[in-house]
């Protein structure tokens, strides 16, 4: 078997996030860059699904030569072998089509993603790869099993879940509960320096979308406080100050 | 040219955050001149699409075939690009629910076009431009994206733009759109919904509790305070990974990301995780009994006190407010 899972490479959590050339661009200063959070999940699922020789997991990056401490902290995690397609990924339909052209030729049984990066949010990348393919994708699972040859997942709706299975080649992108991230173990840090990491050329393919601005959500007022034995005056100010109940 | 929106039904009913997609996609083909038409997809009684009348759909494209009774984005994103091209539609509309952040990037893909996911706001037309905005960096930013490509896709997040009524008569047209076997490649072998439950990513209030309610078995008190306000629950992350609550409850910057009018937040520190995924919270509300916690810091009311005392208070409050 093999499993492609595509990492995308972000600030950390706990970045404050600002702004440069008059709000047009990511203030790259003294940020941290991770693994994308919902990645390690979906990486982490490749991993155990292939545990004892059962397969390969490469990992995917569409990013410039400064993503690949990303890229070898996935390999440290317990990826095989990773690829890095060399673009600055301009936005999700150039990212997905970048993957989807790579994974056309490598004959993966399935791909996986985060559900979302947490920098931009979109939530596309899986659902673009399986169109730009023309084969299935299921967002936002919180469960994968596979059998060799049909997965069943589960996948999140508003209030429930939906259990779908796909027989044959597939995209999904994992939320939490799909597994738990891997802590990368000293001896997969030492390994992660020799393994295989190779850098292709990105392919053409036109603009779509691009972001032409950014902005900082509007500072919020102060707080009202409220003494805890009058409690119950908060249902009142909810009522007629807020207008919210 | 004209404005499509999909109109995702459950159980052959349209929830509150499609009628906004509607109200919409009505605004935006108001802003550009053009009509819109809505697509229906799986048993719909003609009853129920007349509804979309209401927000401004002048016409329905409706395909009740039964092979698609249930989503499969592969197939529905062929009928509704189909469908726009059908409608010579240049703006495709969904509700960024969950169902649409798997729909949409397929729609763009068939369509070649730009999509704006979470969208906040009605588009900006600044000189010929095409600019939406939406939330960036788990709720701590915005971006303003310009859609480039003749086709334009955008998912609206729910509590965004509000319902607006702008009623015409809707004319039902029957759709059969072309489904190639391979898009139904996906099957759907069970859904389980809890029906009795507000969904949180819909809804308009939102009772949540962290570490500081010290166990699962305190619940009772948060889903009693939730269950009078009609609201739903939610929780940290910390409570989910210990299973305290459901993962599908957890929210912030790696749960999900919520836009409430009320968001209460019980024995929660504010952790900026946290805070990032709830921040866009119209009206937020923190009970802490720690006077330092950072999400006073965003809170607009606030009770320093220990949940076990103050939590009561309010459903007593709650019940004699209500009765
Ligand atoms: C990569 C990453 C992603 C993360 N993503 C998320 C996320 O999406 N969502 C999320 O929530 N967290 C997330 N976290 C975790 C986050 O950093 C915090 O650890 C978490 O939000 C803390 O949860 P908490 O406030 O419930 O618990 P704690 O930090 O333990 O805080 C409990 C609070 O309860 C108060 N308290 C205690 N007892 C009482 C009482 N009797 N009455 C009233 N108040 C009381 C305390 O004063 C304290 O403020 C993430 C962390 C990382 C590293």
């Amino acid at each position: 078997m093999k499993i492609l899972v595509c990492i995308s490479n972000v600030p950390d959590t706990t970045t404050k996030i600002t702004f440069t050339n008059d709000n047009t661009q990511f203030n790259t200063a003294g940020v941290t860059f991770i693994v994308n959070p919902y990645d390690e999940i979906a990486l982490s699922r490749a991993i155990e699904l292939c545990a004892g020789g059962k397969g390969t997991v490469t990992v995917i990056n569409v990013g410039e030569s400064a993503t690949e401490p990303t890229i070898r902290k996935a390999l440290a995690i317990g990826a095989d072998d990773a690829v890095r397609i060399d673009a600055a990924p301009r936005d999700a339909y150039f990212t997905a089509f970048q993957i989807a052209e790579y994974a056309k030729e490598g004959n993966f049984d399935m791909i996986l993603t985060g559900r979302e990066s947490i920098d931009y949010n979109g939530a596309q990348v899986a659902a673009m790869v399986g169109g730009f393919l023309d084969i299935p994708s299921i967002s936002i699972i919180k469960k994968l099993d596979y059998d060799g040859t049909t997965a069943t997942l589960e996948r999140e709706i508003e209030g429930g879940k939906e259990v779908v299975t796909v027989t044959g080649k597939f995209v999904a992108s994992c939320a939490e509960g799909v597994a738990v991230p891997t802590i990368p173990t000293m001896r997969g840090i030492m390994s992660a320096r020799s393994k295989p990491l190779v850098v292709v050329a990105a392919q053409p393919i036109e603009e779509v979308i691009k972001v032409v601005q950014f902005e900082t959500p509007p500072a919020r007022g102060t707080v009202k406080l409220i003494p805890a034995e009058e409690a119950a005056s908060l249902i009142s100010l909810l009522h007629t100050e807020a207008k919210v109940i | 040219m004209s404005v499509l929106v999909y109109v995702e039904q459950v159980d052959g009913k349209f929830k509150k955050s499609v009628f906004e997609a509607v109200s919409y996609a009505k605004a935006i083909a108001d802003k550009t001149g053009t009509s819109l038409t809505a697509v229906s997809i799986g048993n719909v009684a003609d009853s129920e699409l007349q509804e979309l009348g209401k927000y401004g759909a002048a016409k329905v494209l409706n395909v009740a075939s039964a092979e698609l009774k249930n989503f499969v984005n592969q197939a529905y994103a062929a009928v509704i690009a189909e469908a726009a091209q059908k409608e010579s539609a240049e703006v495709i509309v969904l509700s960024n629910s969950f169902t649409g952040k798997g729909l949409a990037p397929r729609v763009a893909v068939k369509l070649k076009a730009g999509l704006v996911d979470g969208a906040v706001e009605l588009p900006q037309l600044d000189g010929g431009k095409f600019l939406v905005k939406k939330g960036a960096f788990s709720g701590k930013a915005f971006a303003v994206a310009e859609l480039i490509s003749a086709n334009k896709v955008i998912a609206l997040n729910p509590n965004a733009f509000g319902v607006k009524e702008s009623p015409v008569t809707a004319t039902i047209e029957a759709f059969s759109p072309a489904v190639q076997p391979t898009d139904l490649a996906a099957i759907v072998k069970e859904i389980v919904r809890a029906t009795d439950k507000v969904s949180l990513p819909d809804a308009e209030l939102v009772v949540s509790a962290g570490r500081g309610l010290k166990g699962p078995e305190n619940w009772g008190m948060i889903e009693e305070l939730a269950g009078l306000l009609g609201a739903a629950t939610a929780c940290s992350k910390p409570v989910s990974d210990a299973d305290w609550r459901p993962h599908s409850e957890h929210v912030g910057q790696t749960g999900i990301a919520i836009s409430p009018n009320l968001y209460i937040a019980i024995g929660i520190s504010g952790a900026i995780q946290h805070l990032a995924g709830v921040s866009s919270s119209k009206v937020i509300v923190v009970i802490n009994k720690d006077p330092e916690a950072p999400f006073f810091k965003v809170a607009d009311y606030g009770i320093v006190g220990d949940a076990f005392e103050v939590v009561p208070k309010l459903i007593e409050a709650l019940k004699a407010h209500q009765a």
